[in-house]
């Protein structure tokens, strides 16, 4: 369940760029997922909502964007995707192949953030000084 | 309370990953060769690193050892025996290790004092292949007494290892171990790895791995 350790990454790093442009709260986070990321999509979602609380990240959702496993055939000289099971065989000429292209990624794509009014801004921050212990 | 858009195009782990990226600079610079090792829980990891040590220390190279455990130090202990420097990461719930428990375990040791540097990940087939460790070559173990399929069970982190070992070759008879299976396991998903048949009890393929090792470490000063 390495999951979780994932998600604390995901929501410091929204959090902090969300702080640093002076967001009230994170809306939505867009993460791109490797097919061969090895993380389960539900599990992370879950743990996400969990590592979320007592930040501005609270309550955001997390849309992940699947990313398909993608080699290169050094015979075809030809990028081809892999689908699961993944063989690391050219699916066309069944050479194995050892390039990967993309499939391993966890990567934070971009945040929606909404802009703070004063008061809002207020409340969040006090908020996450119950939270964090230090 | 207007909605933005913030662009970040950011590794999750990029933090992992950039300690990482300082420790693979301070192994090369001390010409150390640190190996990650890998494997569900009992495919021999200790075992196979007890005998390691011992034989390479017959051979006059400087050794050392970090082991993850979610706890208990027995592994530390068993390794400790072989007389080389071996340090316990005891990681709590966590069910691998990640670059800053290595770079915070590693404090204290003069990394120039070491050829080689193994370290015994948490046993686990799925959690440890996100997280790199500054390692030069991830080894990924696989013993007979596993399933033959278990290399396609877990693409990720199979695919992440530069060389496989087959453990506990000295049971294959009699778990009826189908080599050919495994094999062809192994390179389905991982095609670029170098394979290992081993036995830790009767010593058998230790020796080839341990030489491999020394052509990598000597691959390693070449290109500095």
């Amino acid at each position: 369940m390495h999951e979780l350790s994932i998600a604390y990454d995901l929501v410091e790093i929204a959090d902090e760029a969300a702080r640093k442009a002076g967001a009230a709260r994170v809306r939505t986070v867009h993460l791109r997922l490797g097919a061969m990321a090895g993380v389960v999509a539900d599990a992370l979602r879950f743990s996400f909502s969990i590592a979320a609380g007592g930040t501005l990240v609270a309550g955001a959702e997390l849309v992940i964007e699947p990313v398909a496993v993608q080699v290169c055939c050094d015979v075809c000289a030809q990028p081809r995707v892999l689908e699961a099971p993944f063989v690391f065989r050219c699916p066309v000429c069944k050479q194995p192949v050892f390039t990967l292209i993309q499939g391993r990624e966890i990567q934070i794509e971009s945040i929606e953030i909404e802009e703070s009014e004063a008061e809002s801004q207020a409340e969040s921050e006090e908020k996450l000084d119950e939270t964090t212990p230090s | 309370m207007k909605p933005r858009l913030l662009e970040l195009r950011q590794a999750v782990l990029d933090k992992n990953d950039q300690l990482a990226h300082a420790l693979r600079r301070q192994f090369k610079a001390a010409g150390v060769l640190a190996v990650n090792l890998v494997s569900s829980p009992g495919a021999g990891k200790t075992a196979l690193l007890e005998e390691t040590l011992r034989r390479m220390q017959a051979r006059g190279w400087r050794v050392a050892a970090l082991v993850g455990d979610l706890a208990t130090e027995n592994d530390a202990r068993r390794l400790a025996r072989s007389g080389a420097p071996v340090r316990q990461i005891e990681t709590g719930a966590l069910c691998h290790l990640e670059a800053d428990l290595v770079a915070r375990r590693l404090e204290g040791w003069q990394l120039d004092d070491f050829d080689f540097l193994f370290i015994e990940n948490v046993g686990n087939l799925v959690c440890p292949s996100d997280y790199d460790l500054g390692e030069a070559a991830r080894a990924v173990l696989l013993a007979v007494t596993e399933g033959e399929d278990k290399p396609r069970k877990y693409p990720p982190l199979f695919h992440s290892a530069d060389l496989v070992l087959l453990t506990k070759l000295d049971l294959a008879a009699a778990v009826e171990f189908d080599r050919n299976a495994a094999l062809a396991s192994i390179q389905a998903v991982a095609p670029h790895a170098t394979i290992f048949e081993t036995s830790a009890r009767t010593g058998a393929g230790i020796d080839d791995w341990i030489n491999y090792l020394a052509a990598r470490r000597r691959d390693l000063n070449r290109d500095v």
